[in-house]
């Protein structure tokens, strides 16, 4: 009886060596789906200057695009593929996860903030950009911190992280701020540029963006302190450990080689101007060795 | 699929307060815009049959401007692009002091809309009695109101039950645009909570069958007004 189960135990252990040593060769999730389509499909957003946008030519480019596509030449040096084709399907922030999880998109390269909520159905790559919450005001306004937002209209875009986070400072402060539940970036924006509200509360690199397009933008600014910690990231699929490491390893690669800089500096720094003390910081430590 | 589901998100606080809130702000749209769709399409469609020329264009303008132009568009209308075109005191009035402004306005906006759709629905039931009816009226020395009032209108209203079964189903769907100027009714609040939990196929079914029972007990509602309203003899109580 004895014998019989050592038996059975070695022969367990020899199976399970040898189908490891098959499986190390096969490849599983994302990757499998690239090589045998031959095709990766990015999630990407119309509206979100300067990171995910389309251009004058109806291409979408931004600092979020730019670096997925290292991904994908990464991908194709990692499958040894001549070509990968990428497609685009615009992503909101409602339909990201049911297109992730359901396998529409493979990459989603917008704005998404890192949260661990989100992290139950999805999974991230290296954060790529830290900003937080500002409030957008005009010049005029005599509003410099939240506090003086007592009493006040403030737009904020529905189901955002911005809007849980003024409305916990507002119900923690008792400013009594009037919200106006904005659905997206244009009409957020429209309603402070209209005079519906007194404050626009979004990420504050989106709130540079709007200005930078703004037909006076002389007359708005970002002001008060930072209300909240968004880092953004590049979104994957849950449990595809091989596909995340090629993504981590080609973002580490910009990062220790410092080529994230050029990709900065082409599209944020003409808005947002050079990179915090924090987000250098969050790149170096990202800057895994090989 | 990797979905995690997680169906207890739907009963969590403040999740399921939100839920019943959007659901209130969805009645409260539809219900209040359903009064301006229903008197202000009677009147419209009445107008559209009258002998009146001038009325009759003025009500089939009317109902040609606001039944082409899409309902997300006129949305946008009403609340972004309205407050800059009238005077400035109005304007700021509608922008700034207004209680629930984005409320009203797709109140407003949605009933316009969907009085349009009833006007024409009345006109066609109008249309459908014959015109001998009208003139036997006349002859008997009834005035052209009273005609309407007795003759016409109690018959046109029990032929279009049905049609106005759908425009009123319409309208509970229809309020959803209503997120779009910031109202936060039930597909807002649906889509605000899929963001924030991370969980958004339960809350989109969730929001499926509440609008389900919504309609389903408005059709209810409408099966018992076509049976009180039933009168032997008439269309309706022919296609039974």
């Amino acid at each position: 009886m004895r014998k019989n189960l050592a038996a059975l135990a070695l022969g367990a252990l020899l199976a399970f060596v040898t189908t490891q040593g098959a499986a190390a060769d096969e490849l599983t999730g994302t990757l499998k789906k690239i090589k045998e389509s031959g095709t990766i499909t990015i999630g990407r957003s119309e509206q979100s200057v300067p990171f995910s946008y389309l251009d004058d030519k109806g291409e979408p480019v931004g600092y979020s695009i730019d670096l997925c596509l290292r991904i994908v030449d990464a991908i194709k040096a990692e499958l040894k593929m001549d070509k990968i084709e990428v497609k685009y399907v615009t992503v909101m922030g409602t339909t990201l996860i049911p297109l992730m999880v359901n396998g529409t998109t493979d990459l989603n390269c917008t704005t998404t903030t890192m949260t661990l909520a989100r992290r139950r159905q999805i999974d991230f790559l290296s954060i790529t950009y830290i900003t937080g919450n500002q409030l957008l005001v005009k010049k005029d306004s005599s509003i410099h911190e939240v506090e003086d937002l007592k009493g006040k209209k403030v737009a904020v875009n529905q189901g955002t992280q911005n809007e849980k986070i003024i409305k916990a400072i507002d119900a923690k402060e008792h400013l009594g701020i009037q919200f106006l539940d904005t659905e997206d970036q244009p009409h957020g924006w429209l309603a402070l540029e209209t005079d519906r509200v007194d404050a626009y509360v979004t990420d504050a690199i989106v709130e540079h963006g709007l200005i930078a397009k703004a037909a006076h933008p002389e007359q708005y600014e970002v002001v008060g302190r930072l209300l909240s910690y968004d880092p953004y990231s590049i979104v994957i699929r849950n449990d595809d450990a091989a596909f995340k490491l090629v993504g981590i390893r080609a973002l580490a690669e910009l990062f220790r080689s410092g080529e994230i800089n050029k990709i900065y500096d082409k599209w944020l720094a003409p808005i947002a101007g050079p990179p915090s003390d924090m987000l250098k910081t969050v790149w170096a430590a990202q800057a895994f060795p090989p | 699929m990797h979905y995690n589901w997680h169906w207890a998100v739907i009963v969590t606080e403040p999740y399921l307060g939100w839920i019943l809130a959007g659901l209130e702000w969805t009645v409260l749209v539809a219900a209040a815009a359903w009064v301006i769709a229903f008197s202000l399409g009677s009147v419209i469609g009445i107008a559209r049959t009258v002998k009146s020329r001038g009325m009759r264009i003025v009500a089939g303008s009317f109902v040609e401007l606001f039944r082409n132009v899409p309902l997300i568009v006129q949305m946008f209308l009403w609340y972004f692009v309205l407050p800059e075109v009238v005077p400035r005191t109005m304007g700021i009035w509608l922008k700034r002091d207004l209680p629930h402004a984005e409320f009203w306005t797709a109140v407003v906006c949605l009933g316009i809309y969907t009085a349009c759709r009833v006007a024409e629905q009345v006109r066609s039931g109008i249309g459908a009695i014959g015109r001998g009816q009208s003139y036997a009226g006349l002859a008997t020395g009834l005035t052209p109101v009273q005609v309407y009032r007795h003759v016409l209108l109690p018959v046109a209203y029990r032929i279009i039950v049905p049609a106005l079964t759908t425009e009123f189903l319409s309208i509970f769907k229809n309020s959803s645009l209503a997120l779009t100027i910031g109202v936060l009714e039930l597909t807002g609040t649906t889509r605000k909570i899929s963001e924030l939990s991370a969980q958004p196929m339960e809350m989109f079914l969730t929001a499926t069958a509440l609008y389900g029972a919504v309609t389903l007990g408005v059709t209810a509602l409408m099966r018992v007004v076509e049976a009180r309203g039933r009168v032997p003899g008439l269309i309706v109580a022919e296609t039974q």
